[in-house]
């Protein structure tokens, strides 16, 4: 048995609202980092994994549960741990070298040794000739190598990553990971462990030794997965594939909202994917394209090579045609019902008329706010109003998200209008069938 | 590539036969000025200024020291109170509401109070009366500033200050290398708007009339207050000047190459936009002296860091319950003291004044509250179209903008006197020809907001607008005038604050035997000054506070407000 180097037991975290009410972000969260290997948390955004970074690194405390490093209580941040963000974080007005000499700095080491060790890592990196650069003078790839020169040139433990590599294009990505794994293969650094959070699949797979899955509402682990493939690891191998479908599965098996969830769909407090009504139409027209009556069943693995979709921008998209009822998902497969068939099937008024009539049916608080617009005489309310009765189940910002959401919904099914200067929703432009 | 820093004589090269004589220089005039700071004087004693043109040079130059004094101290007072009221949670409730106030209070009104404290505290040498001129120019920037600093600090992005948090940046290098660093654009742009200001108040604060008697330091603004005495127009033909000389000086030596510095500190990770250029910058940065002394700050840091204690290991685990009670105490502490001050105020008032006065004060405000309205708004229907055009011709644009840049920066009350020969030679209605003098100034904040709005307006736009066939009003009304719009309420509300503040000394203008006074309250405090009635002012500046305050609050943040969110192009 390896030696641990992070043991989180029950780690649980709240947010307060804006009225004082408790949010859970992270409930019951067991894990354990250790030597030797690559973890990778796999979750969709704002599933608590960055968070939980976050507490590991020592930067906020959990609001339950025990958090060790090596045996001890995490009570700021740890000395031996390094991290690299996904906005890399750099300082814009210090050159390549005074970035990554930064964390030698205070920790007060001198001057001439400050610089030959970061020039050092910045060689170890392959950043040589840049260091009086700006980060600005470089490209993404280039500022993240920055990112992890800073990084490595404490001689830290541990190496936690926030979706690294998210925000650079695919080839750079690849090509930053591989020299991450060469570095780490070889032993050329200090680490002894690397915590990776991703929400790509296949990122996952090449990188990880194991992969925990986590679950959203709260963030919490949903499954754990080991990695056995030999390095390097090859996109198209069948065992690749096969564990990229596992996983597909995995994540598709019950967080999506179905009978054991309904009851929570109805409530107010329900958090509506923001997706725009565009690509949930795009999706369904692609999905009518693809199937056929043999195989009505998509796989989500190749629908979201297709389509160039991360798990971030298909599982929201699946989660709305569940929620309207458009769409079944399981066991990593999508498949139109007889209801999305027909969306598809009718043109644009049709389907305006289809939508309304899903959306003040399955969604509460469509229901919700129309009922309150046909109540009042003048059928007129301040968005201000649903804002305030969200806020009581969510934090502002996603009671904000949700209300937009359902206008941008309610203004395509013709449902509500709504008027952003006076934030005011009406029934000016009601649709013809509705109750 | 040598990183180590080699000690070794600096060799100077053909730059240094320049700069190095004018270092030298420097120092030498800082010490002269620095004894003529503290010449013996007590009040009432006529101070030898002489109208002399030769002595100008010598004028001008006491004036730019007490402008940099006051700029150094407001720079000390602007980390101080701006870092404490981003960091401390209960200094904040109290300190920035308090700024906001501070703000709106006319800095001229208050001058005669304050220089009767700074006299009493250095009596028998001048050093008091120069104190309290550099206060007055303290107080007109460093506002501004410390509003700048404190949006710097707040609005920090959070990763970084994560960065800084995890690799264990102590407090010390968290604040000059990141939250400094930060803020520091939007710092250094408001120090230069404040800069730019504050010639206005130095030239107006050198002479100012305190219980009815004249007192004066030597300066500009002393020079002109005695040419304006004795009708002596070449005197303050010279006065402009010398004066447009040091501003053009000071825009070369200092502006541009602060500017052309400030832009590494910019926060978006993008190249390629032209970076401000300034001639002085690279001259200096070519200066082996000057690359030579540019180490000693470096060899500081080494040495601070050392000195300074590192970061704790261990945060304190925060005492949610005894926190909620702190709060409510404070809460319970602040109401008191409002509810204390406003019972003062209520037996005060009645006291000193009596009610009637109070109200015709308000009166007197809503009359120069309209002259600025109508002022901005007559500056509108001029500066807004011509900056438009300019705006749109980029070779315009890039040779106005300094233009007006400067223009702004030039003390207006310079050009008081040749406006109110015009009224008294010609007979002029005097409350409709003074109020001019108010926006003189304060137009160009206008005028060069607007160019640079029109100058961002985005070229897709434009040839869209082409390409509908858009025309002549049609064309103003859906695309320029909307387009420059956030600009145009940014530059608004400076000019509109500027014009407030320049109504105590544009409401009473003099020329020799000639007082000409117009109904306002910036007259009503003028005149409460000089006759010396300290409760007259208190009460006229109050009232200016509260109308600036109420108009900001009211109008100007609501437009802007406006302006940011429905009209913005990005």
């Amino acid at each position: 048995m390896a030696t641990e180097i992070f043991t989180l037991q029950n780690v649980g975290k709240d947010f307060s609202t804006a009225d004082g009410e408790a949010l859970n972000i992270l409930g019951d969260v067991n894990l354990i980092l250790a030597e030797g290997e690559i973890l990778t948390l796999l979750g969709r955004s704002g599933s608590g994994k960055s968070t939980l970074l976050r507490i590991m690194a020592g930067l906020t405390q959990a609001s339950a549960g025990s958090v060790l490093y090596r045996g001890e209580p995490i009570l700021g941040p740890v000395p031996n741990l390094a991290m690299v963000f996904q906005s890399f974080a750099l300082f814009p007005w210090l050159t390549v070298l005074e970035n990554v000499e930064l964390g030698l700095e205070a920790r007060k080491v001198p001057k001439a040794e400050r610089q030959k060790r970061a020039l050092a890592a910045i060689d170890l990196i392959g950043l040589d000739g840049y260091e009086s650069a700006y980060p600005r003078e470089l490209s993404g790839g280039m500022r993240q190598r920055v990112g992890f020169a800073r990084a490595l040139v404490i001689d830290p433990d541990v190496l936690l990553m926030d979706e690294p590599f998210s925000a650079l294009d695919v080839l750079t990505a690849e090509t930053l990971r591989n020299d991450l794994l060469d570095l780490w293969m070889e032993g050329a650094t200090s680490l002894k462990g690397i915590l990776l959070v991703s929400h790509n699949i296949e990122e996952a797979i090449l990188m990880a030794d194991r992969i925990v899955i986590f679950a959203s509402n709260p963030g919490r682990v949903s499954a754990e997965i080991p990695v056995r493939l030999p390095r390097p690891r090859d996109r198209q191998s069948p065992e690749f594939r096969e564990l990229v479908e596992e996983i597909y599965a995995i994540m598709t098996a019950r967080p999506l909202p179905r009978a054991d969830t309904r009851r929570e769909a109805i409530g107010l407090g329900y958090r509506l994917p923001a997706v725009s009504v565009n690509r949930l139409v795009g999706l369904m027209e692609a999905l009518a394209e693809k199937e056929s009556p043999d195989t009505p069943r998509i796989s989500l693995a190749e629908l979201a090579e297709d389509m160039h979709f991360s798990v971030d921008d298909l599982f929201p998209l699946l989660e709305a045609l569940e929620l309207l009822g458009f769409a079944q998902v399981a066991e990593g497969e999508v498949e139109l019902n007889a209801s999305g068939r027909n969306f598809v099937a009718g043109d644009l008024q049709e389907r305006k008329t289809q939508f309304a009539r899903h959306f003040l049916e399955r969604v509460a608080l469509a229901a919700h706010i129309r009922r309150v617009l046909d109540e009042r005489p003048s059928h007129r309310a301040p968005a201000n109003r649903f804002l305030n009765e969200l806020e009581d189940h969510l934090s502002e910002d996603e009671a904000q998200r949700v209300l937009e959401t359902a206008i941008a919904w309610g203004r395509y099914g013709e449902v509500l209008a709504y008027d952003d200067n006076a934030e005011v929703l009406s029934l000016e432009n009601p649709g013809s069938d509705n109750p | 590539m040598t990183l180590l820093p080699r000690i070794a004589f600096p060799l100077p090269n053909r730059r240094d036969l320049v700069a190095l004589p004018l270092v030298l220089a420097l120092l030498f005039v800082l010490a002269h000025a620095t004894r003529q700071m503290a010449v013996p004087f007590t009040l009432g004693e006529p101070l030898a200024i002489s109208t002399q043109p030769g002595q100008l040079p010598a004028y001008a130059l006491y004036t730019v020291l007490r402008m940099a004094a006051a700029l150094g101290l407001s720079f000390v007072f602007t980390l101080a109170y701006a870092t404490l009221a981003a960091k401390n949670r209960y200094a904040e409730q109290i300190l920035v509401p308090l700024l906001d106030i501070l703000q709106s209070i006319p800095i001229l009104g208050y001058l005669s109070i304050t220089v009767t404290g700074f006299l009493a505290l250095f009596p028998h040498s001048l050093l008091g009366l120069q104190l309290a001129v550099i206060f007055a120019v303290f107080t007109s920037q460093v506002w501004n500033m410390t509003f700048a600093l404190y949006q710097g600090l707040k609005t920090l992005p959070q990763e970084l200050g994560e960065a800084a948090t995890l690799y264990r940046l102590s407090a010390w290098q968290r604040f000059w290398k990141l939250e400094l660093p930060f803020a520091m654009p939007g710092l250094l742009w408001n120090t230069m708007m404040s800069l730019s200001g504050g010639w206005f108040f130095v030239v107006a604060a050198e002479a100012v009339t305190v219980h009815g008697q004249q007192v004066a330091v030597p300066g500009i603004g002393s020079y002109i207050a005695l040419a304006i005495e004795n009708r002596d127009l070449p005197a303050i033909y010279w006065a402009i000047a010398v004066m447009l000389g040091v501003i053009f000086l000071y825009d070369w030596i200092i502006f541009r190459p602060f500017v052309a510095w400030a832009d590494k500190f910019r926060m978006d990770n993008t190249s390629g936009v032209e970076a401000p250029q300034s001639w002085v910058r690279n001259f200096l940065q070519r200066t082996r002296l000057i690359r030579y002394l540019l180490r000693l700050p470096a060899l500081l840091w080494e040495l601070s860091i050392r000195l300074m204690p590192m970061a704790p290991a261990a945060r304190k685990p925060p005492h949610p319950a005894r926190q909620r009670w702190l709060d409510r105490l404070f809460a319970l502490l602040l109401a008191l003291v409002a509810l204390w001050a406003l019972q003062r105020l209520y037996t005060l008032v009645p006291r000193e004044f009596g009610w009637g006065e109070v109200a015709h004060v308000f009166y007197l405000g809503l009359i120069t509250g309209f002259k600025v309205f109508v002022l901005v708004a007559l500056s509108a229907l001029i500066w807004v179209p011509l900056g438009v055009l300019i705006g749109l011709h980029p070779a315009w644009a890039r040779r106005a903008q300094p233009l007006a840049q400067f223009l702004a920066a030039f003390p207006a009350n310079l050009l008081f006197p040749l406006v109110v020969v015009l009224i008294v030679r010609l007979h002029l209605n005097v409350d409709v020809w003074t109020s001019p003098l108010m926006i003189l100034g304060s137009q160009w904040y206008l005028l060069f907001s607007v160019i640079g709005g029109a100058t961002a307006l985005p070229n897709d736009l434009r040839e869209a607008a082409r390409n509908l066939n858009l025309k002549g009003w049609l064309k103003w009304r859906r695309l320029y005038l909307p387009g420059v719009f956030p600009a145009f309420v940014t530059g608004a509300i400076t000019a509109s604050g500027g014009a407030w503040n320049a109504s105590i000394v544009a409401e009473v203008v003099q020329w020799g035997p000639y007082h000409l006074t117009a109904t306002g309250l910036g007259a009503y405090i003028s005149q409460a000054t000089a006759v010396g009635n300290m409760h007259a002012v208190a009460l006229g500046v109050g009232v200016m506070a509260l109308y600036v305050t109420a108009v900001n609050r009211f109008f100007w943040r609501r437009l802007y407000a406006l302006a940011e969110d429905r009209i913005r192009l990005n």
